[in-house]
């Protein structure tokens, strides 16, 4: 196939059926606040890891409802838990526990 | 006569405790690290056990701290622990005028009236030694009834005792209080029963004897009574070690152990369990808990938390929610580690937990006198930082700003939540940096920070708090403040106070420049502002409740401003406080005398008078 010089971008159509939600379901039950968060991006925004690496706390919260769960793992563990995001939060999302509970629910679910 | 059935049920009981005792304590030592293994066989024999010896007599019998809560709360253990100790000495003593071999029976001395109940050798007058020792005793019994009365009242209304809400109790609690409770009565009602027939008693069984004979049949009824004071007794002891009273024992073996210099460690271990069953649930620490009474969260204060551990049924709330803040162990009469164990719990928990770093690429900084080092918080709070940097250019240091573009974490909150490896990761980071500036001083402006730099980090400078640093510079001269006619508060942060052992130099910088005016809980007793990063587990909401009883102490007295040493604290505290609430630093820059402007105005004014 001749190279134009671009690509075509991959399906990102959000599949429910196929998507995983158990991690989504794990936080609304052990951190319910996850519930709350509008995707403001204010917590990426404040980051200490964010400063270093691509690391979003409004990405991975979006995706993890979504069911796209992937690459949370790796994503989670860039967090240093300094915890400016959880003072900037305008809707009171407890952050920190996210975090830990997003590792727990993987435990929690064998992935 | 020396021996008689109804010993027995004590004989057993003093047994089976003792027993129990032995094989428990033997089997937590010999679990120790070699080295405190160590230490404990070389202390055993040392000075250091005569220190420790003073400090149960101290602590476990007058119980010193308590009184110092509460007078009628420390006269309650004292008159308990003094008086009973006491009641066992003296009748140890008493009870060799009258056996004829050098070692009792341990029973001997406890039922002696009972054995020795015909001996005309009772019918001494009082000036005697006979007469002296059975006059003690009666005292003795007095002194443990009367605390007796007291705990009964401290059942019904707890609040003359200084406490609001008091431990809720398990089975084997109930049963060792139950029989704790009935041993002294009915050694009273023993002992009158004996000394209604043969008077060898004194002022208290003597005549309580009478008083009893007159209606019923003493001598028929003091064969029973001794039977009920033996039951109880053993009841008492076979319970003790399943129920709270099991703080009595380990509670002297924990003093010994922190003499020999036995300390806790990050990881739970067998001198944990020490600590655990070294927690009468006397309940101080209950009403010391904001987390508990302001955000209404069970489970949280030492008293239930390490009954979840002594019953090894951990509770991951009780685990998670506390905010670390650390005012229970100021509370805490018997001086528990509690946050080492909280954190040694929450390691448990995230020994799967990952986190990885391999994102941070190292790198240095040039070198200075001094560095400073902002920290996450006070990003979050620039107004800090600002002042800071004010400061230092001020007084014209040379200084290098570590992480002026963007902070690495110091590893803290990973450490509180049970991380260790992933906070020593970014330690490390952090180490090299600091390091890279050959630095001989290191200035931190986040309390948070300041801890675990002191305490983990190894590092082998000096490092201050910016309060400290700034009083410093002024007494140095290097920058001049002037004061105001301004009334503030000061409110302690708690890894600045309780955690670092820093109450006095922010308190002396801020007299430098206003009246400071007392809260109504400071220092130790201060109460956290309710942001602490040392809880993941509890909510917005219940923060807000914990920062409004914290902004009640503060302005307590009408401050016009609060004044705090912590960017967490600052920016916690200001989100509902009624009054300004400052930084330390902001406030010195709102003082500092400008030299140049300074000078000028004074030849301004000479030139004009």
């Amino acid at each position: 196939m001749p190279n134009f010089g671009y690509t075509i971008s991959s399906d990102r159509q959000i599949d429910y059926d196929s998507n995983d939600r158990r991690i989504a379901r794990y936080l609304a039950e052990h951190e319910p606040s996850f519930l709350v968060c509008f995707a403001c991006g204010t917590c990426t925004a404040t980051c200490s890891a964010g400063v270093f690496t691509t690391f979003s706390l409004r990405e991975l919260i979006g995706n993890i409802k979504r069911g796209e769960i992937r690459n949370i793992a790796t994503e989670a563990e860039k967090c240093m838990l300094c915890g400016k995001c959880q003072l900037a939060c305008p809707r009171g999302v407890n952050t920190r526990n996210v975090i830990l509970n997003i590792q727990r629910a993987l435990e929690a679910c064998g992935l | 006569m020396t021996f008689d059935l109804f010993v027995l049920p004590f004989f057993l009981g003093l047994n089976i405790l003792v027993v129990i005792l032995v094989v428990k304590y033997s089997r937590w030592i010999k679990g120790f690290e070699p080295a405190d293994r160590e230490r404990f066989r070389n202390g055993i024999f040392s000075w250091k056990s005569l220190d420790a010896a003073g400090e149960v007599f101290m602590e476990s019998l007058l119980h010193r701290k308590m009184f110092r809560r509460n007078v009628l709360l420390g006269y309650m253990h004292m008159s308990f622990a003094l008086g009973w100790f006491l009641l066992i000495v003296c009748g140890n003593l008493e009870s060799r005028i009258y056996s004829k071999v050098h070692l009792n029976p341990p029973y001997y001395p406890i039922f002696l009236k009972f054995f020795v109940a015909d001996e005309h050798v009772l019918r001494h007058e009082l000036l005697s030694i006979p007469g002296f020792f059975r006059l003690m005793m009666d005292v003795f019994l007095l002194l443990v009834l009367s605390g007796l009365v007291l705990a009964l009242v401290k059942r019904a209304s707890s609040h003359w005792f200084g406490l609001k809400k008091t431990t809720r109790h398990t089975f084997f609690d109930r049963l060792a209080i139950t029989t704790l409770w009935l041993i002294f009565p009915l050694r009273l009602l023993a002992e009158s029963f004996t000394a209604a027939h043969y008077h060898g008693g004194s002022f208290l069984t003597n005549n309580f004897g009478d008083l009893l004979n007159s209606f019923l049949p003493a001598e028929q009824l003091s064969y029973p009574a001794w039977w009920a004071y033996s039951l109880a007794l053993g009841g008492f002891f076979v319970s003790l070690p399943y129920s709270r009273f099991m703080h009595i024992p380990t509670e002297v073996m924990l003093i010994f152990l922190r003499h020999y210099g036995i300390k806790p460690t990050l990881h739970f271990n067998h001198y944990s369990n020490f600590e655990i069953q070294s927690c009468p649930k006397c309940g101080v620490c209950i009403d010391a808990c904001p987390v508990h009474t302001n955000a209404h969260e069970d489970g949280i204060p030492p008293a239930y938390f390490l009954r979840t551990l002594k019953d090894n049924n951990p509770c991951i709330s009780s685990t998670y929610n506390c905010l670390l803040c650390g005012r229970c162990e100021a509370y805490c009469p018997v001086g528990i580690n509690i946050n080492a164990l909280r954190v040694s719990q929450r390691i448990r928990y995230a020994k799967n937990l990952n986190g990885s770093f391999s994102y941070l690429k190292p790198s240095k900084i040039p070198t200075a006198e001094v560095a400073y080092f902002a920290g996450c918080m006070t990003h979050l709070t620039p107004s800090i930082k600002i002042a800071m940097e004010k400061i230092l250019t001020t007084a014209a240091v040379d200084y290098q700003f570590i992480d002026r573009d963007g902070s690495v974490c110091c590893g803290r909150p990973l450490w509180m939540a049970g991380k260790e490896k992933q906070a020593r990761e970014l330690m490390d980071h952090n180490k090299k940096l600091i390091e890279s500036t050959k630095c001989k001083t290191l200035i931190l402006s986040c309390p948070i920070c300041l801890k675990i730099f002191r305490e983990e980090y190894g590092l082998n400078i000096e490092m201050l708090h910016h309060s400290q640093y700034i009083l410093r510079l002024v007494r140095e001269k290097k920058i001049d403040l002037k004061k105001e006619d301004l009334q503030v508060a000061f409110h302690d942060p708690c890894e600045l106070g309780r955690g670092s052992g820093i109450f006095e130099e922010p308190r002396q910088l801020i007299r430098q420049m206003a009246t400071l005016v007392a809260a109504s809980e400071e220092k130790e007793m201060s109460i956290c502002c309710g942001g602490s990063l040392g809880s993941t587990g509890i909510s917005c909401y219940q923060r807000d409740e914990v920062s409004q009883l914290t902004l009640e102490t503060l302005t307590a007295n009408n401050p016009e401003a609060i004044i705090t040493a912590c960017p967490l604290c600052k920016k916690t505290l200001q989100k509902d406080s009624p009054v300004e609430v400052l930084d330390i630093s902001e406030m010195v820059i709102g003082k500092l005398v400008d030299k140049e402007v300074f000078k000028r105005d004074l030849i301004y004014q000479e030139e004009n008078l």
